[in-house]
């Protein structure tokens, strides 16, 4: 196999003094952690690592993305998902890696072979830093799509505020994925609350533009198609002048400008009555 | 391209738009500067919605493109200028794009003609195969 003698020779250098570099590397990489990982902790994820960097040295040269490696490559990205879970940066989690490399520097009297065997080591430690930045980078975009699934599901609430009417309160920008949601949740809501006068408060979309618009009326076309009247309300002024320069219609759909002006039209049209008089108002 | 820029200043940003995050990022640079600029609210999302119509088109008909934007200074005026760039397909007729309720996509038909009536000036330079540029500019009152 490639680079055995340097392997052999490496397996040899970090086995004759293991206790002393292991914590030298332990001691490196704790001070850019500045102990925000406790050092009990710290030392049993290196010694580990450790461990498996000699094991696949010994058995796989610097094939480090063979079977001799396979444990060593679970351990970092054990590690690299952990750290990117606890918010450390890209810099800290990889140094942990790269700091490894450090810890057997050449010296001045080291040999020829010696400082061979270490700029291998370096490849190795760079090509497993860079393993270790990877599994870093797609752990933080996993929690950046799961966040954004949670705000999705958040920011899209359906509530009952009468008998017969549901409201949807829209909060920031209305784009297709979030308009598919909210048009899904507001009919399933007409359907679980047996209701045919559905308001969509836009007092929280920052701009109406056309495509904004756009979803507005498709949702409303579907609520009717299920035999519902939507009211659109929230409309302030600023939105309003907006709308008309840019020319859109809204046709016969109620559009108020506040929550409850459109709830007292609700109402009004349901024929019940606010002061809950149980008469026709 | 031959229609005058709007010159802007020298603080002016520069954001690529190529995918939906960045017309939404676009639309939050110009209010960010509309504020700026002191433009009064209404004036404000008049400003911003015409950039997001722009921004989308930039993206959806021009296939993504760059959006230039900062402050312009005109006879003792203070305004907001955003320009977008893009190197699609171009349009063929700049009328029938302009014409209310026409669209060669699945919109409305209001955007381009829409955002022309949001803002104070109006720029709109093109040409088959060469790309598509709209200035806009908003003066604050």
């Amino acid at each position: 196999m490639a680079g055995q003698e340097e392997s052999s020779r490496l397996v040899e250098l970090l086995t004759a003094k293991d206790d002393q570099l292991a914590s030298a590397w332990v001691e490196a990489v704790s001070r850019t952690l500045r102990g925000r990982i406790s050092l009990a902790e710290l030392e049993r994820e290196l010694n580990e690592l450790y461990t498996a960097l000699v094991d696949g040295l010994r058995h796989g040269a610097f094939d480090w993305q063979g079977d001799a490696y396979a444990e060593l490559r679970a351990l970092l990205a054990e590690l690299s998902r952990s750290r990117a879970r606890q918010g450390f940066t890209p810099t800290e989690t990889a140094t942990s890696v790269l700091a490894c490399k450090d810890v057997l520097a050449p010296t001045v009297d080291t040999g020829a072979a010696d400082i061979h065997a270490y700029l291998q080591l370096g490849k190795l430690m760079d090509a497993l830093a860079l393993f270790t930045l990877e599994v870093y980078a797609k752990t933080r975009e996993e929690i950046i799509s799961a966040q954004s699934e949670q705000l999705m599901e958040l920011s899209t609430p359906v509530v009952k505020l009468w008998e017969g009417v549901v409201a949807v309160p829209l909060v920031g920008t209305l784009d297709s994925a979030r308009t598919q949601v909210v048009m899904e949740k507001l009919l399933q809501a007409l359907v679980d609350a047996d209701a045919d006068q559905a308001i969509i408060d836009i007092t929280g979309v920052p701009a109406v533009d056309t495509e904004v618009a756009q979803h507005l009326l498709k949702t409303v076309v579907a609520a009717r198609l299920m035999g519902a009247e939507c009211i659109i309300s929230g409309i302030r002024p600023q939105i309003a002048q907006t709308i008309v320069a840019l020319g859109i219609q809204f046709g016969d759909i109620v559009t108020k400008a506040s929550l409850a002006d459109a709830l007292k039209h609700a109402l009004g049209r349901r024929g019940g009555d606010l002061t809950g008089n149980g008469g026709q108002a | 391209m031959k229609a005058p820029l709007p010159d802007l200043d020298a603080d002016e940003e520069t954001m690529p738009i190529d995918s939906n995050d960045d017309v939404v990022r676009a639309r939050q640079l110009v209010r960010t500067l509309a504020q700026r600029c002191k433009l009064s609210l209404v004036d404000q999302t008049k400003l911003v919605t015409a950039a997001s119509e722009l921004a989308r088109n930039t993206l959806v008909y021009g296939g993504g493109g760059v959006l230039r934007i900062g402050l312009v200074r005109r006879a003792g005026r203070t305004g907001v200028s955003a320009i977008f760039d893009d190197d699609g397909p171009g349009i063929p007729d700049i009328d029938q794009a302009l014409t209310d309720g026409w669209t060669s996509g699945g919109g409305l038909g209001l955007g381009l003609s829409g955002a022309r009536r949001l803002v104070d000036e109006f720029t709109l330079d093109t040409e088959v195969g060469g790309g598509t540029r709209v200035a806009v500019t908003k003066w604050a009152r």
